[in-house]
């Protein structure tokens, strides 16, 4: 293993255990660079999130991951199977190794107790050693990095803004220092404004703190511009996976030349975003920066 | 602060609606107390007994609506609830005081007990959906479906008539003066043991069943995946996160049920014999005993109230939610 690689996901299956079985992830192997951002697209439905839940072993039944593995790469050199860890061994690698942060800011966070007190939930799992006051300065500095500001520790969900929530998330995400942060749909619920910010503060982040992120989205152009790579899923299956320069001038799967299509460009015209050889590089610049 | 400015504004409004309805409730009726009296007691009353019946009940006077309506609120802050006619003219307030305890008591530590056990057996039983623990749902419900005076009476039937492990009827043995004596403590736990496990059979069900399905309800939320995804303990997965959401719907209905405790079960009352306030309020229906009626109802109304505000209070400390009144 090169340590250029953080995650490799080989042969990773996960079908729901109903009747008939749906097999949501065929398949897969994919790996993930230290400091890159992945991106991961498809529509809905085509086994994502589902792959992202995996890769943490948060499926719940009737979902089973029927085949594969999922290895982790520590920054130590340590090689892990994130599939045979037990109960503590798996609690005490989430979050610290590799967080997430979820699509609907809006539930993501519980409603009854204050936002600081889910902070501080991370550091006194994790971190036994500190203090409670520590815990509370560190939680409070987190929500300073995402410019939510530490006053507002003692705020219950219902109190925020959905951007703010989000950016919450994100802090509690960061808490730990993870190498990896697995982004599902972080911005789908909000405006486009409030996204932009959003994903400008992901992009800040990542290179401050030298994080990989998954990023999962059905949002294709958005994903050409913040990924370095990019995955195309369709129906459990990875069907292109390349540089999000490459796939956007030379799609070669059908179906990523009809995702691609099925956004308006900038002016409104459907297929916008499919590369015609002719057309300039500065026009192409042009249309990816449309979300 | 405002918010429980607004909060005591309403229940005070509350508190004097029903206390002013139970004012002009008897007079609307038929009739007056006296005549009542006099009517079962006919011919053994002498003139001059009656009138000092009717100044008794203060019916002799000419006073304005308004002047009684001030004067029943004097008698009222002083707990003065009038006389009882079933009860030797006993005052109301004696009656009353003599059987809220046994209720509170008995009712009261059976609805607790319930609500705590149905609470934490729902709660896991939700935790672990599709385990063997499942098969409680089914059993629990049964015995919420039996009707109750049909268990009290299988009760009685099996524990005390058959295996003599505890006494049929009445809240101490006959003949024993209530005290605060062990051996008294002993004979009332002895005498409330089966009309609270009844009671407690046939409450537990909706308790699991409800908690149990907001448990369900709230293992699909985000946060709890979240807080599964942050590495927590499962422990405090299932408390901080899973349960204390799903036990706030149960914990209204707990706040409501409160307040039909001191109302009693009547049904239970009956079956044991047990000196509650739901006996002696069929005991003054039957007797058309409407001083004792009177302040049954007013009683049992303040008890919903109160136990409206403890819900309220409660509610408010755990959901931060409905603390925000106004955006």
């Amino acid at each position: 293993m090169t340590t250029d690689d953080l995650l490799t996901v080989s042969q990773f299956s996960v079908s729901y255990d109903v009747n008939p079985p749906v097999e949501a992830v065929r398949d897969v192997s994919i790996t993930v660079r230290r400091g890159e951002i992945l991106g991961l697209a498809g529509e809905s439905g085509c086994g994502k999130t589902t792959l992202a839940y995996g890769i943490q072993r948060l499926l719940k039944p009737p979902a089973v991951i029927t085949s594969g593995s999922a290895v982790f790469h520590d920054e130590s050199g340590e090689d892990i199977d994130i599939n045979t860890m037990d109960d503590v061994q798996l609690r005490a690698f989430r979050w610290e190794k590799a967080s997430m942060v979820f699509q609907g800011a809006m539930n993501a966070l519980n409603p009854i107790i204050t936002i600081g007190a889910q902070l501080q939930d991370v550091f006194s799992t994790h971190r036994p050693a500190m203090s409670r006051r520590e815990h509370r300065l560190e939680a409070g500095r987190l929500l300073d990095i995402v410019g939510v500001g530490s006053g507002r520790l003692r705020s219950y969900p219902h109190e925020l803004s959905g951007g703010m929530r989000q950016r919450v998330m994100i802090a509690m995400a960061l808490a730990l220092k993870p190498q990896l942060m697995i982004m599902d749909e972080p911005t789908t619920a909000l405006d486009v404004l409030v996204q932009r910010e959003i994903l400008d503060q992901i992009s800040d982040l990542r290179k401050e703190f030298g994080f990989s992120v998954i990023f999962i989205t059905h949002d294709l152009p958005l994903l050409l511009e913040i990924s370095d790579r990019i995955a195309v899923m369709r129906e459990g299956r990875i069907v292109e996976i390349d540089t999000a320069r490459n796939l956007y001038e030379n799609p070669r799967h059908d179906y990523t030349r009809r995702l691609l299509a099925s956004f308006p460009s900038l002016t409104g015209e459907r297929g916008g975003f499919v590369r015609r050889p002719s057309e300039s590089a500065l026009d192409a610049e042009s249309g990816v920066t449309v979300q | 602060m405002r918010f429980i400015l607004r909060r005591t504004a309403f229940y005070a409004f509350t508190a004097w609606a029903a206390i002013t309805i139970n004012f002009f409730l008897p007079r609307m009726m038929k009739g007056d107390p006296v005549s009542a009296y006099l009517q079962k007691n006919q011919g053994r009353i002498s003139p001059e007994a009656i009138d000092s019946l009717r100044t008794l009940f203060g019916l002799d006077s000419t006073k304005s609506l308004l002047e009684q309506y001030i004067d029943y609120w004097q008698l009222l802050l002083s707990g003065d609830l009038g006389r009882s006619f079933s009860k030797g003219l006993a005052p109301v307030t004696d009656v009353i005081a003599s059987a809220i305890p046994w209720t509170i008591g008995l009712v009261g530590l059976a609805t607790v007990l319930s609500f705590a056990l149905g609470t934490a057996i729902g709660g896991l039983i939700g935790w672990r959906r599709g385990s063997r623990a499942d098969a409680i749902v089914p059993v629990a419900t049964f015995f919420s479906t039996v009707p109750y005076f049909w268990m009290g009476l299988i009760a009685i039937a099996v524990f005390s008539t058959t295996l003599g492990w505890f006494p049929a009827s009445h809240a101490y043995d006959k003949g024993t003066q209530p005290g605060f004596s062990l051996e008294f403590a002993g004979q009332v736990i002895q005498h409330g043991f089966l009309p609270a496990l009844t009671l407690v059979i046939g409450s537990l069900g909706g308790w699991i069943l409800g908690m149990r399905n907001m448990m369900i309800t709230v293992l699909d939320e985000d946060y709890v995946t979240v807080a599964q995804a942050k590495g927590l303990r499962p422990v405090r997965v299932l408390i901080n996160y899973a349960a204390r959401n799903a036990s706030l719907p149960q914990l209204s209905s707990f706040a409501m049920s409160l307040g039909f405790i001191v109302g009693g079960t009547l049904v239970m009352e009956l079956v044991f014999s047990y000196p509650g306030a739901g006996k002696l309020l069929l005991d003054a229906t039957t007797a058309k005993d409407y001083p004792l009626m009177q302040g049954l109802f007013l009683v049992i109304t303040l008890a919903v109230l109160v136990a409206n505000i403890i819900a309220d209070v409660a509610y408010a400390i755990l959901d931060p939610r409905t603390r925000q009144m106004e955006a």
